[in-house]
This record gives C-alpha cells, structure tokens and sequence, in this order.
C-alpha cells in the first residue's frame, strides 16, 4: 500500500509495543498485515500472542490491501480533539478478501457516497518513522 | 465493622432464590449525592422495602467504572461482612451477570442474602460526555486491543451504529421502524414523575432530530442521567418473613460474543440469541409466557438486537415486529414500563433499573405503568458495544 506522510498528526498514537506493534511497523514499510496461524490455518486481527482458535503462535503473513465496506458509521458529533475539528468523517469496519475484519476511516470521497458493499484500498499515514497507520479510500 | 461469629451458612430448606428487596436512589439528576450517596441512600431504601436488616446481608456485589477496587472499597466503606462477593464488570449489564452469580450462590448455600448496588453522579460530575465526549487526551499512546481502533475515532454511539447499519443493509429495518422503540418508551416515561424527558414524541420526531452517527438520530440514543439502586437477593424461605411478595430468579445466563466494537461477530445478532434460550430452558418458559420485557436501550437497535436474540421474534425481523405496536403500552409484550434509558435515566450502567422496574411489575406496583396479569418479565442487559449480554427471567409464582 502506498504511504504517505501527514504534518502533526494529533489522534490516538499506537503504543507499538510488544510483538503486535509490528502491525504499525509493517504498515510504515508499506505493508498491510494479518496474522496467520501455521498450526490450524486462522487468520485474525487484531494481532495477538496467540491463535484465537487453537492457542498456536501466529505468524505475520502481507494482505492484498484491498477491502470492502461491511458496515460504517458517519460520525457527526465527537467532542474529542482533534476529531471534533474533522467532523463529519466515516468510521467503517473493512472486510478483507483474506477474511478478518479491520476499523478504519473511509476517505477521499464525501461522507454520502459510502455504502456497505463498497470496494476500497488501503494506504498508510507515516506518523513516526516507523510507525504507520492504515487508512482506505475507494478503490 | 461487627463481624459474624461464625461462618456456617443456616441450613434452609428452601434455597429458590428470590429479589426480596428493590430501592433506588434520587434520579435522574442528583446534584446533592456523589456516586457513594447513591449507593448508600439506594440501599437504606432497599432495606426499607425489603425488611431485611442489614447486618443479615452476607453477599455483596457492585461494580462501578472508577476502578477494580471501587468494589472491596465499597464493601467496607458500607460495612458489608460479606462471605461471597462478586464485581464482575460488563459495562451496563454487569447487574444481570451478579444476579445469575448470586442466584447460584445463593442456591449453593454459599450465603443466604445478597446486597447489589450501583450508584452514579455520572451527569452532574461529567455532563454529556459518555456518547461522544471521548476520554483519549490529544496524541495519546493508547496500547492493548483499543490501539486498532484508538486512532479511528469511532465513538460509543457510532459503535452502536454499526449494528444499526448493517441490519438495515440485511434486513431493510428502517429509521421509522428504530423510531418506533423511542416512541413507546417515551410514553411509559410520560407515567413516571421522575423520568428525565415525558413529553409524548413521534416517529417524525426521532428522524428530524440531529443526526449523531448515521443512522443514529440524537433521540433513538439513550439518555445521560445521575442515579443508583440496590437489590436484596435472599431464600425463597427466608422470604416468607420480609415484607414484599417474592420475586423468583427462574433463569439466568449470559453470553460474551466480543469486547471492543470492531470484534463483533455479526453485527446483526447480538449474544442474547445464545444466552436468551439457556435462560427461557432454565426458567421453564417460552418467550410467548413472557408479560413485559425490561431490556437494555442504550440505543434503539440495541432492544431490536435483543429481541430478536430472546426469540420474540424471527432474526431480521425486529423492524416489522416493532411496527406493530407489540412493546407499546397495551401491547403484546410492554417495553420498559419505567420510560427506559431512552427517556428516564441512564447513569452509565443501567442494568440494574432493568430488573427493580420487572420487580415493581411482578409484585403489581407498578401504578399507572402495571402490566396487567403481570407474572413472568424479562430482564436483559447489553454491556460495552452490545459485547456481554446477560438475561434474567423473573416470575411471581414459586417455580
């Protein structure tokens, strides 16, 4: 996935410690991860120390980056900063072609063109030199 | 604290547990009480109800959001010598999770009475804040599960619109059909002198107030309130001496199916379609004997998930089985007879309003509010983002 960089980004920051950090670092690399067990075949996210299903030790395994649109939100009212000051925006859960589901914003199209069923890619946001955080946009 | 002399449960015969006692504490805006003189004024009145004396209570649970010792802080800031304790958090349904607990201890022997309580100056301490306040300061490290969903931006009622917005895409459930919910709920609160908002509303209302999070409007969300309240748990023998009828516990279980909103399963079935049939095969019951359901409405789709979950109707179904009518007063099956979290008060976690308004109806105090030939009421609680769901079945008749 393509990266790109942001001037002061002010949102939550992942801490990026522990192994599952390197979701974050992967995504700095331009990469878009699962997990994928080796010993029962799962794949999840979000990333953990262990399979879900069998307790096995999962390994990272690259994405497509592709997704579609399984359910959103437009979020109209967050007192939050620096949300407050973006609103509206489109919070959705993605479904990957590889099967997890992931949240993330929707953007590069108005609010009203997202639906559920819509085809988007991911891109990252480089927030730290190796820190990166996937966004998606209509594909 | 005076502490029992021994620690030997009485041998009673008849170990049925039962709700022998209800009281709440001054809602839904209590600027004179912190969230300790909820807990505190709802368990005098419990107490009151119940004719429980206090220094028979030898089971506590509570459960609060200012932390894990917010519980064993409780119990011995009220003095409680309790024997078996429980502070088991779901968010706002933790109060349904402590009754299933208590009934099996109760039943067990491990203690002969149970105090609950809850107690909240959630509005008067922090306003509005809950549904889209946040709590993250700016550029915060967030670690653990919320880091994925942290610097999104979602908020609780957005989560609560995810749900809302796939069930629409699946099933064609409509703003109208949520609309519905708010609009029989708001009418039961018109029936309490308490309830924060008792004006009569329409379906026209809920969709042309502000939109919050699509395809949540500001009036199918809950609202924010200060409040508390306290249950006693004892024996169906003990009971006999106490000054209320009894409320028999007849089933209880609890599903979690996630804890953070993006882990969701299926966002169109909520856990209560695992736990709800435990409970309805414990209780002997089916959903058809059920008289009036006390169930979460944190949000509009959080009670169409859930009854559709309990079997009150068909998966996908909710929206038509809401249009007619069926959870208004009068109705098949009356929705949250005290005016709910929609429209009475919603101090943070709700859970435990839900079973002293079943209560209040099984024991036919219900006033202007009563459900006629009232004897089997639902109580069923949605915590976190629709994540722990836990039913309770209640019955006035000794199973």
């Amino acid at each position: 996935m393509e990266v790109r960089t942001v001037d002061g980004w002010e949102r939550p920051i992942p801490d990026g410690g522990n192994v599952v950090g390197e979701f974050w670092r992967a995504a700095a690399q331009g990469r878009l991860v699962v997990q994928y067990c080796p010993a029962c075949g799962a794949r999840q996210f979000y990333p953990r120390l262990l399979c879900t299903t069998c307790g096995g030790e999962p390994e990272w395994q690259e994405a497509s980056g592709e997704g579609v649109v399984h359910t959103f939100t437009v979020v109209r009212q967050n007192g939050a900063k620096p949300f407050s000051a973006e609103l509206p925006y489109v919070v959705a859960m993605i479904e990957l072609p590889e099967g997890p589901r992931m949240m993330g914003n929707v953007t590069g199209c108005p609010v009203e063109d997202v639906s559920v069923g819509m085809p988007v890619r991911a891109y990252a946001v480089r927030i730290e030199d190796e820190l990166a955080i996937p966004f998606w946009e209509p594909a | 604290m005076a502490r029992r002399a021994g620690y030997i449960v009485a041998a009673v015969a008849d170990r049925t547990p039962v709700i022998a006692g209800v009281g709440l504490s001054d809602y839904p805006k209590a600027p004179h009480l912190d969230a300790t003189g909820h807990h505190v004024q709802a368990l005098r009145r419990a107490l009151d109800d119940s004719g429980v004396r206090k220094q028979d209570i030898d089971g506590y649970a509570t459960v609060g959001m200012m932390g894990a010792d917010e519980a064993p802080t409780l119990a011995e800031y009220l003095g409680i010598d309790h024997r078996w304790f429980d502070s088991t958090m779901t968010g706002g349904s933790s109060f349904e999770f402590h009754v299933q607990h208590a009934a099996a201890a109760i039943r067990d022997g491990i203690c002969d009475t149970v105090l609950i309580t809850y107690g909240s100056d959630f509005f008067s301490r922090m306003g509005r804040v809950l549904g889209t306040g946040g709590f993250l300061q700016r550029a915060q490290r967030v670690g653990g599960p919320g880091q994925f969903e942290a610097p999104y931006g979602q908020t609780l009622i957005g989560s609560y619109a995810f749900a809302a917005r796939r069930h629409m895409y699946e099933y064609g459930t409509t703003s109208e059909q949520l609309a519905e919910i708010a609009v029989g709920v708001r009418e039961y609160a018109g029936l309490n002198p308490l309830a924060m908002y008792r004006d009569p509303i329409t379906v026209d209302d809920v969709l042309a107030s502000r939109m919050i999070a699509d395809p949540l409007h500001k009036l199918d969300c809950c609202v924010t309130s200060d409040g508390g309240g306290a249950l006693i748990m004892t024996t169906a023998e003990r009971a006999r001496d106490l000054r209320q009828p009894p409320v028999y516990v007849l089933g209880a279980a609890s599903t979690e199916t996630h804890w953070y909103i993006g882990q969701m399963p299926d966002y169109t079935v909520s856990g209560a379609a695992e736990c709800g049939p435990v409970a309805f095969a414990q209780a002997g019951v089916t959903p058809a004997d059920v008289d009036t359901i006390q169930l979460y409405d944190s949000f509009t789709i959080t009670v169409l998930l859930l009854i559709e979950g309990l079997g009150f109707c068909g998966r996908g179904e909710g929206g038509p089985f809401v249009a007619e009518g069926h959870l208004r007063r009068g109705g098949s099956l009356p929705l949250n007879t005290d005016g709910g979290g929609l429209s009475s008060c919603h101090p943070g976690m709700r859970g435990i309003f839900l079973l002293a308004e079943a209560t209040r109806q099984l024991r036919g105090q219900g006033g202007e509010a009563q459900v006629p030939d009232c004897s089997v009421a639902l109580a069923c609680g949605s915590g976190g983002w629709l994540s722990c769901i836990s039913a309770v079945i209640l019955g006035k008749e000794h199973p």
